[in-house]
């Protein structure tokens, strides 16, 4: 018997719609059947969100080819965890430079100009230079990474996203021994973000960054799509940065330039309050600075008696990035 | 106003101010309460009742500047009765959906969070307000006492909007209009009372 690398997996087999589709059904009736009147109470109620999963606007996922990525598989995806629908996914979105409200991206981000788009390298590298977005997506074959995401409002998320480890994207931009940090920049227009201003007092663009060990970490993914399509507008078109171990704000969406730098970056969130939202962001269930609890989440797409869970140390990434944060006191640096 | 111009104001009233329940239970029936209904239901019934609060508030002022509207006063313990409906449900929501029922996750949430310390604070206010909301309580109390104990409704509206402030991230200021609404209803009782009396002053003069 052959037994050979895993075969390359396109993310539309990985969670196949039928199947998926299938077994929520399955889910749905057992759940039903066993908690009866609960259950169909809890439906009565609405906030069963088992139903979503078969809601038809989960399945918008595109037909059309074009916004088809070709995918293999990748080890680093996070497995045993059920998916969050797509709906979901984009339709409960923090990306303030579109409104501050979840629903507010997916209704305004529509102009967000996704081509051409170009990355900018610059800082401390051989040669500054600028990549464009075709060039991006053929730097290395796409993988399909299923990782948690957990917002630090205290609500998480399962994605399919697509890309591929950020540091093979570093490699290419030959930073010099100098760089410490890598800084990340949004995309920022006033004119097609026009709600960027309106209920909130933020410094655009928006700007994020990584140690650079943390930057060079296979799991944090420069990330192009997911559910194996390009990224929808609201969630960061046409690419950004994932970093699963630490709080959703510190992937940075659309992102038009990298830097690398000496000193630590200032970062969005910490010029906006220093004291709750510190530069690591790591998740941490010990450590909450913020207004809401980090002990637990809610899982986003789950029916509503089964999504509060345990939050977990990095995420549950520790295995993969604990080793960063050796002898660091985690309270101080949080 | 005639007795059935009334009736017909205070049925609208009902259904205006049931409206946001009913859109809440529509969304339920229908699954179609977004990616995170519990987050749904909870700002829906706190933005609601913060927002009656301040039509409760608004109805003396109005009274006071346009004596032709003294008969808004026959709204006011209907609106405030909504308040206490939709802090209710409010409260509600934190107990079953963000707490499970449990108790102990409860206190410490009430004790630990500053913005639900805040918040039950003005739900606990708001009790002895509702509770003294009969006529035949009006009349045990008598209208001076009565009135005295229904000033609670100010640190109860300050701490409703203070509530809102703690939840936000740092720089979002969404609850900016319910604030500058506050404050303008505020600042209007003392601006009115300095103005009727300067008004009174020039008459006896």
């Amino acid at each position: 018997m052959f037994i050979g690398k895993p075969p390359d997996i396109p993310s539309s087999e990985v969670t196949s719609e039928s199947e998926y589709l299938r077994f929520e059904g399955r889910r749905r009736f057992l759940r039903r059947a066993a908690t009866g009147a609960a259950a169909l109470g809890a439906a009565a109620l609405g906030a069963d969100r088992l139903a979503a999963a078969i809601d038809p606007r989960t399945t918008v996922l595109a037909e059309s080819n074009d916004t088809q990525l070709k995918t293999v598989y990748s080890p680093l995806t996070t497995t045993g965890e059920r998916l969050t629908p797509f709906y979901d996914i984009t339709h409960y979105n923090n990306f303030y430079e579109f409104g501050v409200s979840k629903s507010d991206p997916a209704e305004h981000a529509g102009d967000l100009p996704t081509r051409p788009w170009t990355v900018r390298v610059e800082g401390a590298v051989k040669k500054p230079r600028t990549f464009g977005i075709e060039d991006l997506l053929k730097l290395r074959p796409l993988e399909d990474r299923v990782y948690r995401h957990r917002c630090v409002e205290a609500w998480s998320m399962v994605i399919p996203w697509v890309g591929y480890s950020l540091s093979e994207f570093i490699k290419q931009c030959d930073p010099l021994p100098s760089a410490k940090y890598v800084e990340f920049l949004s995309y920022y227009d006033a004119r097609v973000e026009r709600w960027s201003h309106q209920d909130a007092t933020i410094n655009w663009p928006y700007h994020e960054g990584l140690r650079m060990d943390e930057a060079m970490n296979e799991l944090t993914l420069l990330t192009f799509g997911l559910y194996g399509q390009v990224l929808p507008n609201q969630d960061g078109a046409p690419v950004r940065i994932v970093v699963p171990w630490k709080y959703g704000f510190k992937s940075p969406k659309s992102i038009v330039a990298v830097r690398f730098v000496e000193r630590q970056p200032r970062t969005t969130w910490n010029d906006q309050s220093p004291e709750e939202y510190g530069f690591y962001s790591n998740v941490n269930p010990n450590v909450d600075r913020v207004p809401w609890s980090q002990k637990t989440e809610r899982r986003i797409g789950l029916p509503f008696y089964d999504q509060l869970r345990t939050t977990l140390m990095f995420n549950g990434y520790g295995n993969q990035v604990a080793y960063l944060y050796k002898g660091m006191n985690l309270s101080k640096y949080y | 106003m005639n007795r059935r111009t009334i009736i017909l104001l205070k049925t609208l009233t009902w259904l205006g101010c049931l409206a946001p329940l009913a859109w809440l239970m529509w969304g339920a029936v229908t699954n179609n309460l977004g990616p995170n209904p519990t987050q749904n239901i909870a700002f829906t019934t706190g933005n609601t009742a913060l927002n009656l609060l301040l039509v409760t508030l608004a109805i003396s002022p109005v009274r006071r500047i346009f004596p032709r509207f003294s008969w808004l006063v026959r709204f006011r313990r209907l609106f405030g009765m909504f308040v206490f409906f939709y802090a209710s449900l409010h409260l509600l929501t934190f107990i079953a959906l963000y707490a499970g029922f449990n108790v102990s996750r409860m206190l410490s949430e009430v004790v630990t969070r500053r913005y639900i310390t805040a918040g039950m604070a003005a739900y606990l206010l708001l009790l002895p307000l509702a509770a003294t909301s009969t006529r035949r309580a009006i009349i045990k109390l008598g209208g001076k006492r009565w009135n005295r104990l229904h000033m609670l409704i100010y640190p109860a509206a300050i701490l409703a909007v203070i509530h809102f402030w703690w939840q936000m991230k740092p720089g979002v200021l969404k609850p900016l209009d319910e604030t500058v609404a506050l404050a303008v209803l505020l600042a209007a009782r003392p601006a009115i009372a300095w103005w009727k009396r300067r008004k009174e002053r020039a008459v006896t003069v």
